[in-house]
């Protein structure tokens, strides 16, 4: 790729009068001949010249063009439908939910958005949630937590850390799990119900595990006192988060499924980096290689409005979307590797024209000074 | 220190008001002095115990760390990490902590060790015995015990413990022989003369009666300065009193050599010694690069308090709405909530401050003082500066500058020792205008030309012999050579052996040597100082016998010597010799005319020359000058002064008899050296305290004025005939007009061929041109002077002294340009200059290693200049430069992103990265890479360098580190961040930016959070940093590739490991699989490539074309030297096969 010069110097010809009278070098301030002390050590020493940038930049826009068409063309095959439930505008079935909450209703407030997909969504679709302006990663909401807490540590369940103020305690209850991240829990609950044309309506089943990650479920959140069937008795002692309208341990049935390791619970711990985030709801297994997924068609969802964004001018959506071997849709990708590579391509042309015209000049040895 | 000038202080306070600001008494063996004198007083003084450590056992801790934090650097970063202790900030306590900690440590332990090895060797010498007479006997003592006073018997090859008078010795005359080796490195035997009066107290019991005391100075460091009085009671009389010199005082340090042993009393001890109070640092240099890197803090500190003054402002106007301050799920707590909002905010703004003070990283200081330290290590490992002779290579003193030695623009060079051997020989001698020259060289060489000289072996009649014969033992007489015959072996002293011949002459001076063995060779043989009596054996083998009275000591001054010989006819003789300026002005008859022909003759060759003089004295002169001296010595105050004034009169009214030549050679490669110094775009300047033809003549020989050169004299000469002003106003019209016409030519572009200036000044003038004058005009003359100077492009300045030498430094160092100096120099004159430019270099050469210990380099010879600027200060300075400029960019990289990142987290202090990545990003991850490039790159082969100077100047002026390219690379930084930013967030943004480990089994979606993201980022910069540092690296050794990969190799290690494990000590998992993750997804690799690729393309679009269009010599050379090289290697496959191998590695 670069024109490059491997000098390999004569490692210890170079010394004029290195070895001279005997006698005089006895003396014992004598440096040592190594190559590395007189920095003579061999070494490659390549220069970037427009000659030799040139192979480099069509190789980067042959390489990275192809790239970004693969990515782009994956990202446009991929199936995506967004629809935002949050109930805003008076038309939405939300609208009431959105404007009538209260924390202490108890009566959880509903309502069902039909909507239909115009293609049929093929392999495994997963289903997210998504909030906007919803500052997850903010420095006060991102420490808010206890690690060791949420590992199972017993002393740590009832002596939640500093850094869970002012979630930490609740009338003098430890909370479990504490912190504004645990308390803030995104509690919508959503169904999805595919509409026949003979308007039946048959609900999806959701896949609610295998949504976290693996180290997460198994490693780093643990159940306090094991994962004994007796989680009610584990947590004794605590009182749940104040948002929250059922205790941790009730969280699902599934003992696999519950306290600290409810995989809901799990994701919506792991913060997001962006005020505008989307978090893994469910997934919708692919059943029989025959039909899809979700057949285009008219469908419902049912969602159980807990979670209130309207304070903070926050969205919520649901989106569905397949997946690809490079994740979801992400269009940017490709997008920048065709734009580097063009850019790329084009200076590599620039180059070659200012190579064809200078290079040969500032390579001619008259040139000297 | 401060402890014993306290005491000092305190000392001199309670010995009284009347004892003395400025002399001290002290009595010899404790001994009150007879009734009648003055009254017993005695004194307090400090003890004998040196310290040279800094610190003790108690006082290391808080004493170290006070003396650390007073550097700006460190005590900002204690700021930093006591804000981060008691405010709540995002970054734990540790990333700033940690790091400072190991400095501060590192450098603790550092100076602890050298304070413990100064303990260690301080207590050696304090505990060392000392042997003390005591009512006759004697008595041994720790060295630390002894007090001003005692009297101390030293022996052959011991040390001096303190500074002592000498009483007496086991020679019969009353002298000894010692060596200042360790004191200032000259190793020749020195005299040093016990007092008539008591040189024969020469056993304990006699020491013990004597009844004496000494008033003297109170110390002060000057080595070769000593003005005292003794007082003897022989009897209940009025006390003798003796003069005490400097010639009397045995210095701390020194070691007594030739001589059985001595008896001298203590009069300064401990810390109050000469040796001692030389003791004191030097003055810390500091280089342009460390200047320009303040400057560049200057403007990082002021773009960090602008950052978090910014984000303040920003969080409080976005908090406005109390939704976005407060939302229900991110509430405050109590205690926050009630505190004032103006202290919240400046906790903000504090908090802001630490988030981004990363910019300012401590790790540069470290790698620059570990660049600079390790780096010097080249210089003393070069073989090729390496002398054989000496047996010693270049020496380091401080690592400092190593990188000025790339910016030099004047040299400012001594002559004699530095630009010749001082390896003086004699060439001639000419008596009354009849040349003699020794057979040794007549026989020896050629002499063309000198055939038609005068070259009369014959007598040239009666009075001409008796002069001829005059000079001769006058330079056989006037010196002060000694005699050193050869080491004996097996008891029998070799020189009786083998005759005289094997006698060596030892002198401070080389030329009093020459002289000698010049005098030798032609017929008179100097043998031995023997009781007063120099002993000469004349032509005819008859030994002459002179007794010495007075020696009236060369000084630079004077710039002249005599001695008053008594001969053994009973006549008094006071030969003089000296330069011909401070001799033919003393002349009042012989033939001054022919002599002062050949002495100017003579020096136009490029020798030394000296004149030589005498005068008769009668024995009543004889007494008049005996009492003028005694009275001189005897003063107390304003000894100098005195004995000045009584030389001044005493020399005068001499007859002259001849004058001598010595030849100075050259030193090798002198003249390469300097013309390589020429192109290089250094002005050169020789200082020398030679006469003006002399030094002339070598400027011609070292090719510093070349036959093109049009000399411009500055010399009292002239400006007795002009007066300055107009001599001054001509000159610089004439170089002005030249310089004028010149740019006109090289625009034009007709000629490049333009002749140079040479400009030669003399002392005298100097002076008068530096003199402020009352007019007011006064001050223009300074400043046409450095105007004219500035066009020379070789100046010499003549009769310089050893003050004016460092006065012409300085002013050049305070013109306008502010050039960088180097002076170089081998003897103690050259000390002041060496000290007061931004470099100096020392020689080690024959006058002494004073100028070696003061320097900041010393190398055993000038031509060694040569590699050192222009290779290895090149290398340091565009090494360091490059350093400097890419500690910056990497930060700007590394903290921008957290800057952004604060708009899209509410300007909440949420760092970007983890903890970890905060901490070892400058400790670990990009570290070495910068520091192994900046101790190994070599942008161009260094026999390039050397061969072609001209490349000196494409570093000139400190052009790399000028504000553009420091802006480009702030702003390429910035682009990096920018690009890493926002890359990884159009990834993350709306789109499901997922893990993808297996393929086809679909439950393995994840999501990723913040630390992802954060994660993501740091990958690209780290790995973004050091492939920058790659593309620049032009000089791939194995380390190199080894540094560069290694570090990238265990940033993935590290990484893989802080979030393989659940780390059982901290407080948080943040990390936990966190990069495992991130791999395992297929765009975050795709990702990092292309953003690693974005990022570096602006650099190396940039370099491309400024290659290709506007190339700089460098550019040109290195390409230059890549076509050869692919050239040979294309050759090579071509003709054999031999070197497949390499060839096949181009392919």
């Amino acid at each position: 790729m670069m024109a490059s010069s491997y000098s390999a110097k004569e490692e210890d010809g170079h010394h004029p009068g290195a070895s001279g009278a005997g006698g005089a070098a006895a003396n014992g301030r004598k440096p040592d001949n190594t190559a590395f002390k007189q920095q003579r050590l061999p070494a490659w020493q390549p220069i970037l010249t427009a000659g030799t940038v040139l192979p480099a930049f069509f190789a980067i826009g042959l390489i990275f063009i192809p790239i970004g068409i693969g990515l782009y063309v994956t990202s446009n095959n991929i199936k995506e439908f967004e629809i935002d439930y949050t109930g805003t505008d008076t038309s939405s079935p939300c609208f009431s939910c959105y404007q009538n909450f209260s924390w202490n209703s108890t009566l959880p407030c509903k309502c069902s958005l039909p909507f239909s997909l115009d293609q049929p969504f093929e392999s495994n679709v997963f289903m997210y949630y998504g909030l906007s302006n919803f500052y997850q990663n903010h420095r006060r909401y991102v420490k808010s937590r206890d690690d060791s807490h949420l590992n199972g540590n017993l002393y740590s369940l009832t002596h939640p850390s500093k850094e869970c103020e002012p979630y930490a305690h609740r009338d003098n209850v430890p909370v479990a799990p504490c912190g504004a991240i645990a308390n803030s829990m995104f509690n919508d609950t959503m169904e999805l119900f595919f509409v026949h044309p003979n308007e039946t309506r048959s609900q999806i089943p959701l896949k609610r595990k295998g949504i976290a990650w693996w180290t997460d479920k198994h490693v780093k959140f643990r159940n306090p006192g094991g994962n004994g069937d007796n989680l009610t008795a584990a947590f004794q002692g605590t009182t749940y988060p104040v948002n929250w309208h059922k205790p941790v341990y009730e969280l699902d049935a599934d003992p696999e499924n519950n306290g600290f390791i409810n995989e809901d619970f799990i994701v919506w711990m792991r913060t997001a980096a962006l005020p505008t985030f989307r978090k893994l709801y469910r997934i919708i297994e692919k059943k029989s290689s025959m039909t899809p997924t979700l057949p285009s068609g008219n469908y419902t969802l049912e969602v159980t409005y807990n979670y209130p964004v309207h304070s903070f001018d926050g969205r919520k959506r649901m989106i569905l979307s397949t997946i690809s071997w490079m994740g979801g849709k992400n269009p940017f990708l490709g997008i920048a590797y065709i734009t580097v590579g063009s850019v790329c391509f084009f200076l590599g042309v620039v180059l070659l024209l200012i190579h064809h015209k200078y290079g040969n000049r500032s390579s001619s040895p008259d040139i000297a000074s | 220190m401060d402890f014993s000038a306290l005491r000092n202080l305190i000392s001199r306070y309670c010995a009284g008001e009347e004892n003395w600001v400025d002399s001290r008494t002290v009595y010899i063996g404790h001994k009150e002095p007879p009734p009648g004198a003055e009254a017993y007083i005695p004194q307090r003084f400090p003890d004998n115990r040196i310290v040279s450590s800094k610190y003790t056992f108690w006082n290391f801790v808080p004493k170290n760390l006070f003396e650390q934090f007073r550097r700006i650097a460190n005590f900002y970063f204690l700021i930093i990490f006591l804000v981060q202790l008691i405010i709540d900030t995002p970054t734990s306590p540790i990333t700033s902590g940690l790091p400072l900690f190991f400095v501060i440590t590192v450098t603790a332990i550092k100076q602890g060790y050298e304070d413990w090895l100064r303990h260690k060797a301080d207590n050696s010498i304090n505990q060392c015995p000392v042997h003390i007479i005591q009512h006759g006997k004697v008595v041994r003592k720790q060295s630390r015990k002894l007090r001003v006073g005692d009297v101390v018997r030293v022996k052959e090859d011991e040390t001096f413990p303190c500074d002592l008078i000498l009483l007496s010795s086991s020679r019969d005359d009353g002298t000894c022989f010692v060596t200042t080796a360790s004191l200032d490195g000259e190793s020749s035997h020195k005299t040093y003369y016990a007092v008539q009066d008591t040189k024969a107290f020469n056993t304990e019991e006699e020491v013990d009666t004597l009844h004496a005391t000494i008033e003297c100075e109170q110390p002060q460091p000057d080595l070769y300065k000593f003005v005292g009085r003794i007082n003897i009671y022989l009897d209940r009389d009025e006390p003798i009193a003796r003069p005490l010199g400097s010639e009397n005082l045995l210095l701390r340090g020194a070691t007594l050599k030739n001589t059985e042993c001595i008896y001298a009393v203590a009069i300064y001890t401990g810390m109050e010694t000469k040796m001692a109070l030389n003791y004191q640092s030097k003055s810390q240099k500091r280089s342009a690069v460390e200047k320009s890197m303040n400057a560049y803090l200057i403007v990082y500190l002021c773009i960090l308090i602008s950052k978090a003054l910014i984000n303040t402002v920003l969080k409080y106007v976005w908090q406005a709405d109390p939704n976005r301050d407060e939302p229900w799920y991110n509430e405050k707590t109590e205690t926050e909530r009630q505190r004032h909002i103006l202290i919240r905010a400046f906790t903000d703004f504090l908090a802001f401050m630490v988030l981004f003070n990363y910019i300012i990283p401590v790790s540069m200081y470290v790698t620059v003082e570990m660049q600079k330290f390790l780096g010097s290590y080249f210089i003393t490992w070069d073989d090729e500066m390496f002398d054989e002779e000496l047996g010693e290579g270049a020496l380091v003193n401080t690592s400092d500058l190593n990188e000025e030695l790339g910016q030099v623009e004047y040299v400012f060079t001594d002559k004699t020792g530095t630009l010749t051997e001082n390896n003086m020989e004699f060439i001639e001698c000419c008596v009354d205008g009849h040349v003699y020259v020794p057979h040794a060289i007549c026989n020896g060489q050629i002499m063309p030309g000198a055939a038609s000289m005068d070259m009369i072996d014959s007598s040239p009649g009666p009075g001409g012999r008796e002069h001829e014969e005059l000079f001769f033992r006058a330079l056989c007489l006037c010196h002060t050579v000694q005699v050193k015959e050869e080491e004996t072996v097996d008891g029998i002293k070799r020189g009786i052996h083998q005759g005289k011949a094997t006698s060596v002459y030892i002198s401070s001076s080389p030329d009093e040597v020459a002289l000698v063995e010049g005098m030798k060779r032609l017929g008179f043989t100097y043998l031995r100082l023997k009781d007063s009596h120099m002993e000469i054996q004349n032509r005819d083998d008859e030994i002459e016998r002179f007794e010495l009275l007075e020696v009236l000591n060369f000084d630079s001054v004077r710039r002249r010597m005599s001695v008053i010989v008594k001969s053994s006819t009973g006549e008094y003789y006071l030969f003089c010799k000296g330069a011909d300026s401070a001799v033919f002005p003393r002349v009042i008859s012989g033939k001054v005319e022919q002599v002062r022909a050949r002495v100017e003759h003579n020096a136009v060759e490029g020798l030394r020359t000296l004149c030589v003089a005498y005068k008769k004295l009668s024995p009543a002169e004889y007494e008049e000058v005996c009492h003028q001296l005694s009275s001189a010595k005897l003063a107390l105050q304003d000894r100098e002064k005195k004995l000045a004034e009584a030389y001044d009169s005493i020399e005068r009214d001499f007859i002259l008899l001849g004058a001598t030549a010595v030849e100075d050679r050259l030193q090798d490669k002198a003249a390469d050296t300097i013309e390589s110094l020429h192109k290089a775009g250094m002005k050169v300047w020789v200082l020398t305290g030679d006469k003006m033809e002399t030094a002339a003549a070598t400027c011609y020989a070292s090719k510093l004025f070349r036959r093109n050169t049009q000399i411009l004299e500055l010399t009292t000469k002239r400006t007795e005939e002009q007066n300055l002003h107009d001599v001054l106003f001509d000159l610089s019209r004439t170089v002005l007009r030249q310089h004028g016409s010149m740019t006109r030519e090289t625009l034009s572009g007709l000629s490049n061929e333009y002749h140079d200036y040479g400009l030669i000044i003399d002392g005298a003038t100097l002076s008068a041109v530096l003199k402020p004058s009352q007019e007011g005009s006064g001050g223009n003359y300074k400043e046409i002077f450095l105007e004219i100077c500035r066009n020379c492009s070789a100046v010499l300045c003549c009769r310089m002294a050893p003050l004016q030498k460092a006065q012409i430094v300085k002013l050049i160092k305070a013109s306008k340009e502010h050039p960088i100096t180097l002076a170089i120099g081998d003897g103690a004159n050259d000390v002041s200059m060496i000290l007061e430019a931004h470099v100096g270099i020392g020689i080690m050469g024959k006058e002494g290693r004073q100028a070696a210990r003061n320097s900041d380099y010393a190398i055993p010879k000038f031509k060694h200049l040569k590699k050192m600027l222009l290779v290895h200060g090149h290398y340091y300075y565009i090494r360091i430069s490059e350093l400097v400029q890419y500690f910056f960019y990497k930060n700007v990289c590394f903290i921008f992103p957290q800057f952004l990142y604060q708009f899209f987290c509410g300007f909440s202090q949420q760092p970007l990265y983890d903890t970890a990545y905060l901490t070892l990003y400058n400790i670990s991850f990009t570290s070495l890479p910068i520091l192994l490039y900046s101790l190994m790159e070599q942008h161009i082969n260094m026999d390039i360098l050397k061969r072609d100077p001209s490349l000196y100047r494409d570093i000139a002026k400190n052009s790399l580190l000028r504000w553009p390219i420091f802006i480009y690379w702030t702003f390429l930084g910035v682009f990096d961040a920018v690009v890493f930013f926002f890359g990884a967030f159009f990834l993350f943004d709306n789109t499901t930016f997922t893990s993808n480990g297996q393929l086809m089994t679909t439950n393995t979606q994840m999501m990723f959070g913040n630390w992802t993201f954060g994660t993501l980022v740091f990958t690209v910069l780290v790995f973004t940093v050091t492939l920058k540092l790659a593309l620049d690296t032009h000089y791939w050794t194995w380390i190199n590739h080894f540094v560069i990969w290694g570090s990238l190799l265990f940033y993935i290690i590290f990484s893989l490991l802080w979030g393989g494990i659940i780390w059982p000590f901290l407080n948080y998992q943040r990390m936990y699989y966190v990069f495992m993750q991130m791999l395992s997804s297929g765009p975050a690799w795709l990702s990092i490539i292309l953003l690693v690729v974005v990022s570096l393309l602006p650099d190396v679009v940039k370099k491309v074309l400024c290659r290709a269009l506007w190339p700089t010599t460098t550019e040109r050379i290195q390409r230059r030297k890549a076509n050869m090289n692919f050239e040979r290697v294309v050759t090579f496959s071509h003709d054999s096969l031999l070197d497949g191998v390499q060839s096949t590695s181009q392919a």
